[in-house]
This record gives structure tokens, C-alpha cells and sequence, in this order.
């Protein structure tokens, strides 16, 4: 038996246990990320849902801003995560990102998301969640809600406006372990 | 379809708060202290608990237009307290589209036997609580966040940890019970069985659950979290200290790093007068907040 892969959650603040009680459903080694040393060997990163600038002030503090820069497997991005990894942050996915787009939280809202490649819809769960205004070229859209994109692929980078966590469904994080492997098939 | 206002979407507001610190502000310079500090929320108030003990009279929902203010100053979320059971202030701040309503024993009750029904609201509410039947009733009755009370306004920890650990004990103790036995607790705990059966089952509240009243440095808020708090708010400890940002991102780094001594002991050190606090066991009956609530 091959060992699973070893993930990152970052985990400065926000939904970072619900990430990683779906990937360890999903058989992952998981690792809290508070320090730059903890991403020595990681497979592969999520970035949760939380406050977006705690987040950036914490990372800035704590030398996390660079070294994710420098970070070179696969990161999944959700809400804050989103908008950490967009044009105006870290810069390392190519799309502009409108925060608390919807609304504030009595705007926040579930829907049912079509997939792409899937029959089956997946629930959406979107809390004062960031709004995707422009998409480079490389982005690649795998799930729209009101004509607009929600879940991008672009590379070793998938990301999402809403909370796959929030829900039973593991298909998102599926996806990610999916680049996650055909990844480290690459680096090895 | 898209639908709003769900338990998922009210709950899952909390659960982007976790690690995190909720300051207490009353104005919106204070308010872009928080942010800058790396508040994950600001709660948008007239008086800071400690004023409310010292001027005493009615303390009631904030000012619209103060709480407006504040809401255009900053993109974090901004709470607002409501007194226990004013269900038309909360209707107010639900209107201006508050993010969170705290149903507050900090402010004046305005029912002395009833909560506010926030099942009928779109808008979240946080509740406070001294036990964890006081806990279970407020989620029975809506709540999608819990924080256990401390004492507001007096700088003393001591009573948030005499509650935290009444919570998360008794949460212990269900879970060591047999399954026959949990009718007969629901009645002790005055609270719903379906409610105390699934705290049983999962050792935890079924809602995020934070700390407040009483904390002042980072010390006290690395405590709370220990303790098993997902997260803390912060009143009076943050602007009545002598240096306000400085304690504010200190308590935030310790709030993330709270089981990492070299980092407590690095952020605690030089943050000037923390607020002069009063001892909570020398406050007469009469004058103690965490006792109101139903």
C-alpha cells in the first residue's frame, strides 16, 4: 500500500478543522500550517475560509507571504483562500476577486452548482463570499452559479468562492487530491 | 434556487471566525484599529462594557447611525448587541443588514423570562451562556454561535473560565452517560433532549462556540482557547488598556498561536497598562451581567 499524500491546511484562523476532517476522511496525512517550517514536504496546501485580512497580516508576521509564493505543489483556495491567491494577494492565480461581492451575510445563500464533468449538482454554501469579476485566459471555469464562475482551475491551483467543507459532499477536495497526484507523478 | 437565511448559512458565518478575535468598538477609528489589528469581526457598541458598569441606567441597542458608520469603516463583519428578548431592536439591525446580533446580557434585559424567537430572522445570533443547559436552550431557540459569559467590563478572567469549563465539563460528563439516562438529563438541563442527545453523541455544541468577558491580554486569550474555545471576544480589554493596536494584534497572534509558549511569551511582552480591571468577587449580586439570561 502506497502511503496517502501529506496536506497542508493553513491554519492561522477560520474553517481549517472542517478541511481537515474531509481530507483525513479521504485518507490524507494532514499537517496545521501556522510557520513556514511546516510546509517542508507537504504534497500539497488548502487555504481555508476565514477573515482574509487576518489572514494576510498573519502570514505578512510570520514570513508565510513569501514562502507561498515560493511553494510549488498544488493549492486549493476557498473563500478567503480565494482571495488570497488572486491578483490583488499573492497574485498566483490569474483572476480578480470582488470581496463580500454578494453582500454582506444576510445576502449569504446555498445553491445547487452543476459541476462540469458530473450529472450529479453539488451544494454550494456561500458566506459573504467573494465574487469572481475576471478570469485570465489559463482559467479554466468548473462550476458557474448565475452565469458567473465558482470554482477555477488554473494548474496546480484550484479554487472555489464557496465552502466545500461546509458539507458531506468530498467531490471538491477529490478534485484537489486528483492534481494533488498527477503532481507529485510529475515531481518524482 | 438560491436560499438564504439557512442554518448552514447563519452557522457557517461563525465557523469562519474560528482562531479568531471579535473586538468590542465604539466608534470607527476604533473600529479600523480592529481591522488593522487583524479582528476577524468588530462588535459596533455605544459604551464599552466597563463604561456601562460605571455610568449604570439603561445601556440599549447602539445608534443606527453610529452602527452605519462603523459598517462603512471596515470590510470585516460588524455584530451588534440587542437586550435579551427586544425582538424589535433586533428587527432594527437586522434591517441595516448588521452581520451578527448578540442578544447581550451586557445590555439592560428587556424581557425578564423570554429570548428573542431567531428562527425568525435571517440575520445570525450569538448568545450567551453560563452552563450548558443555558447553552442548549439558546440554540433551541435559533442561536447559530454560543459564547460562554465571563464578567464584562472587569478585566477578570476568572469568571469565563468558571464557564467554559461548566460548558465543556458538562459536555464531558453527557458523553459518559448512558443512553437511558440522557431523558432524565434534558430535564435537569432544562433543555431539548433531541438537543442533549447530539451533544452526547458528538462531545461538542452543535454551533461554534466562543469565550467572552473579562479577557485583557494575551495570556487570557491562549487560556480560553486551552480551554476549548474556538475563539474570543474581546470588550473593554483592548481600548481601555494604554496601547490599544499594539494590544490588539498581540492578542490576535496569541489567539493563532495558543499553544505556543515562545510565541505567547514574545507577543506578551512590553504591551504597556492592560485595563486596571475590577476583581469579580468583590462585585455585589446585584451588580454581576452573566447572571441575566433565562
Amino acid at each position: 500500500m502506497n502511503e496517502g499524500p501529506r496536506i497542508g491546511v493553513l491554519a492561522l484562523q477560520g474553517n481549517f478543522r472542517e478541511h481537515a476532517a474531509m481530507l483525513r476522511r479521504l485518507g490524507v496525512d494532514v499537517v496545521e500550517v501556522r510557520k513556514v517550517e511546516q510546509l517542508e514536504g507537504l504534497d500539497g496546501l488548502v487555504i481555508p475560509g476565514g477573515e482574509s485580512t487576518t489572514f494576510m497580516r498573519l502570514m505578512r508576521l510570520y514570513g508565510l507571504e513569501e514562502a507561498l509564493r515560493s511553494f510549488d505543489a498544488p493549492i486549493l483556495g476557498t473563500c478567503a483562500g480565494l482571495i488570497v491567491l488572486d491578483r490583488d494577494h499573492l497574485d498566483l492565480v490569474d483572476v480578480s476577486v470582488e470581496r463580500n461581492g454578494y453582500g454582506r451575510q444576510v445576502a449569504s445563500f446555498e445553491a445547487d452548482l452543476d459541476l462540469e464533468g458530473d450529472a450529479v449538482p453539488l451544494r454550494g454554501v456561500f458566506i459573504r463570499a467573494p465574487r469572481v469579476r475576471d478570469a485570465g485566459p489559463h482559467v479554466e471555469v468548473l462550476a458557474e452559479h448565475g452565469g458567473e464562475p465558482v470554482l477555477l482551475r488554473q494548474g496546480r491551483f484550484l479554487v472555489a468562492s464557496f465552502h466545500p467543507e461546509l458539507t458531506d459532499d468530498t467531490r471538491v477536495h477529490e478534485r484537489f487530491l486528483d492534481l494533488v497526484r498527477e503532481e507529485t507523478g510529475v515531481r518524482a | 434556487m438560491a436560499e438564504l437565511g439557512t442554518m448552514r448559512v447563519k452557522s457557517g458565518l461563525a465557523e469562519m471566525l474560528k482562531g479568531g478575535v471579535i473586538m468590542d468598538v465604539v466608534n470607527a477609528e476604533h473600529a479600523r484599529t480592529a481591522e488593522d489589528a487583524g479582528a476577524v469581526a468588530v462588535m459596533a457598541l455605544e459604551r464599552v462594557p466597563a463604561d456601562i458598569r460605571r455610568d449604570g441606567g439603561v445601556a440599549r441597542m447602539s445608534d443606527p447611525e453610529m452602527i452605519r458608520e462603523i459598517q462603512e469603516a471596515v470590510t470585516i463583519p460588524v455584530m451588534a448587541k440587542v437586550r435579551i428578548g427586544h425582538f424589535v431592536e433586533a428587527q432594527i439591525l437586522q434591517e441595516l443588514e448588521i452581520d451578527y446580533i448578540d442578544e447581550s446580557e451586557v445590555l439592560t434585559p428587556a424581557d425578564t423570562a423570554h429570548h428573542v424567537d431567531k428562527w425568525k430572522f435571517t440575520v445570525p445570533f450569538v448568545c450567551g451562556c453560563t452552563n450548558l443547559g443555558e447553552a442548549l436552550r439558546r440554540i433551541a431557540e435559533g442561536a447559530a454561535m454560543i459564547r460562554t459569559k465571563g464578567e464584562a467590563g472587569t478585566g477578570d478572567v476568572v469568571n469565563a473560565v468558571t464557564h467554559m469549563r461548566a460548558v465543556f465539563g458538562g459536555i464531558r460528563r453527557l458523553g459518559a452517560l448512558d443512553p437511558d439516562e440522557l431523558y432524565t438529563e434534558a430535564k435537569n438541563l432544562q433543555a431539548p433532549y433531541e438537543l442533549v442527545r447530539w451533544v452526547a453523541e458528538n462531545g461538542r455544541l452543535p454551533v461554534v462556540t466562543f469565550t467572552a468577558g473579562g479577557i485583557a491580554t494575551p495570556a487570557d486569550a491562549a487560556l480560553c482557547m486551552q480551554l476549548g474555545a474556538d475563539g474570543v471576544f474581546v470588550g473593554s480589554g483592548i481600548f481601555k488598556s494604554g496601547d490599544p493596536s499594539r494590544r490588539a494584534k498581540a492578542i490576535v497572534e496569541a489567539t493563532t498561536h495558543f499553544n505556543d509558549p515562545e510565541v505567547l511569551a514574545r507577543v506578551s511582552a512590553g504591551l504597556g497598562e492592560p485595563m486596571v480591571g475590577i476583581s469579580a468577587s468583590t462585585l455585589d449580586p446585584s451588580q454581576l451581567l452573566e447572571t441575566r439570561g433565562w
